[in-house]
């Protein structure tokens, strides 16, 4: 991270976060323990950790559906503790979920992506606008006029992705959107978060079990029971294969296999995690 | 014995506005001691086909038949016919309700009549059977463990009643990779160790090609390829067309075959696909040599 002069915050700041569900009852449980994490503007981060590592509370802190018990999370200078600005922060902070029929309210796809600019009373000719901005980010145009029913899985996921967009977020956190769905929705729900940050400059936090979608992410964050394991870019991260194993995680299929032909002595360069750089890497040996 | 779906059709909503066709003309016979994978889209009719095999649905034309009997049938033969095939349904562990992992697990057996002693018995084995220790979670929440713990508590409910044939729609969605390994070694040591025959509903080639004996892919309500993984996967248009891919060890190998080495890409696992990889590299040195 560059270092700014005084001052200087990072878009998502998050500073010794403990969060306790349940706190001072008999079944208190400390699911996230003294986290500290920034995220700068533009940044494309992939989270992952075994199921209850303190993942999905870790995305809920950050557009203050739960609030930290310790610590704090600041968004954009603005702090998730302070009660004025729960709406602006959310307004930023898009959050997508895993099972894609939990977040559709609307009978017809566009009134869907509308409902959040007519709650917050923009004028009619601008939400038009920002609908159709919002399903053509997401190559999802055709459908406006659909019943969310009839989408497939992946169709829907960006639907909802469209809702957050038509906020004018600045960020989208992604809890598993991928889980529910066959291979094309995954693949369709990767392209355009990706066309979304590379082209819109939108801040994507991205949980997933997938290690080949977390090895598209400019930084990999892992978390182990309620703390930061390790951060990093996916090529060390992906080196690390027996401490990923240990925590219930893998690698992508070619960061394994290239770690396996090494330890077959086979010359392989480091840094390995997509399938075309093993392929290219192979096509090179003499 | 086995589980014939013979000609069926199926048709959500007939004769309004929404009359949508899920099934056409679907056959197939699932063998005893089989495992099967069904695989397809969203909305390829794979979720209407499992809920015809335990009768959550009837057929609107053509018969499914459990050992011989029609399930659409009245009268407590088709109720029994129907309680051999146990359906684990998708992210079963929304269904846990009771207060306590013993008490869940046997709501099925007790609500079956099926007495203390026995029920007792068959929650020990269970539980057993998917890792979870009786002594220690007999008595806690279910809803205070873990997601992989338990998606494993839902799954011993359902093994708790029995069954001939087990269904599972979609085990290892949403479980992190070592969930996933654990779960299907669980359910494959289920056919390894009891015989037991499994149907199971999966997006990932990569568990089917390691537990499946047959894979069954849907698409638009039809069923296109009805072959083993092996022959399955060398498909890749029917596959592709279906919104499946290739596992992505085959992918890999198919690529470097491509670029002229010479590998067979039928490996199904990191390991296998490696050693073909290296064997391929060594080949090439002496040969370029």
């Amino acid at each position: 991270m560059t270092v700014h002069g005084d001052g200087y915050m990072s878009f998502i700041e998050i500073k010794d976060l403990t969060h306790i569900y349940h706190a001072g009852q008999e079944n208190a449980k400390e699911a996230l323990s003294k986290v500290s994490i920034n995220v700068e503007k533009g940044e494309f981060v992939a989270v992952l950790g075994e199921n209850g590592c303190g993942k999905s509370t870790l995305a809920k802190h950050i557009n203050a559906l739960l609030l930290p018990t310790d610590g704090c999370c600041i968004v954009d200078g603005m702090d998730t503790n302070d009660v004025t600005k729960v709406w602006d922060i959310r307004q930023q902070v898009g959050m997508v979920f895993q099972n894609p029929d939990n977040q559709i309210i609307a009978s017809v796809v566009e009134e869907d992506v509308a409902f959040g600019p007519e709650n917050l009373g923009i004028p009619r000719d601008e939400i038009k606008k920002r609908v159709d901005e919002a399903l053509k980010a997401v190559d999802m145009e055709r459908y406006r006029a659909f019943a969310p029913h009839l989408l497939s899985g992946g169709q829907k996921q960006r639907v909802a992705i469209a809702g957050a967009l038509a906020m004018h977020t600045k960020c989208l956190v992604l809890d598993e959107p991928t889980a529910m769905l066959d291979p094309k929705g995954r693949s369709e729900v990767m392209s355009a978060v990706k066309k979304l940050n590379k082209e819109q400059g939108i801040t994507i936090i991205y949980i997933t079990h997938f290690m080949e979608e977390a090895a598209e992410a400019d930084r990999v964050i892992v978390m182990e029971k309620g703390k930061i394991f390790a951060e990093g870019k996916p090529q060390e991260i992906f080196a690390r294969v027996d401490d990923l194993k240990r925590l219930r995680l893998d690698v992508p299929l070619a960061s394994a296999i290239a770690w396996n032909l090494k330890k077959q002595g086979i010359y392989i360069p480091d840094g390995i995690v997509q399938e075309e750089e093993l392929v290219e890497a192979l096509c090179q040996l003499k | 014995m086995s589980i014939e779906i013979k000609n069926i059709s199926y048709t959500y909503m007939p004769k309004t506005a929404f009359e949508h066709q899920a099934l056409k003309n679907v056959s197939f016979t699932i063998k005893e001691g089989e495992v099967t994978a069904i695989a397809g889209h969203t909305g390829s009719g794979k979720s209407t086909i499992v809920q015809h095999l335990n009768g959550l649905l009837h057929p609107s034309e053509g018969q499914v038949l459990v050992d011989g009997t029609d399930l659409n049938k009245k009268g407590s033969e088709a109720i029994k016919a129907r309680q051999l095939v146990g359906m684990v349904f998708q992210y079963p562990e929304h269904q846990l309700f009771e207060e306590t992992v013993e008490k869940d697990v046997g709501f099925g057996p007790r609500n079956l009549g099926v007495s203390e002693e026995e029920t007792e018995k068959r929650v020990k084995e269970a539980l057993d059977f998917v890792d979870i220790d009786y002594e220690t979670y007999k008595d806690v929440s279910p809803f205070q463990l873990s997601g992989g713990q338990k998606r494993r508590v839902a799954i011993a409910g359902v093994l708790a009643l029995k069954p001939k044939y087990l269904v599972l729609d979609e085990p290892t969605a949403g479980l992190d990779p070592r969930g996933r390994e654990e779960l299907l070694s669980r359910v494959w040591g289920l056919h390894k160790r009891k015989k037991a025959t499994l149907i199971f509903v999966s997006h990932k080639m990569e568990d089917v090609a390691r537990i499946a004996d047959r894979l069954i892919v849907m698409n638009h309500g039809e069923l296109m390829l009805d072959a083993p993984p092996k022959e399955a996967f060398l498909e890749e248009e029917i596959l592709k067309n279906a919104g499946l891919t290739v596992p992505a060890t085959v992918r890999l190998l198919t690529e470097l075959k491509e670029r002229g080495f010479a590998v067979d890409p039928a490996a199904f696992t990191m390991e296998e696909a490696a050693r073909r990889i290296a064997k391929a590299v060594k080949e090439r040195r002496r040969g370029t040599c």
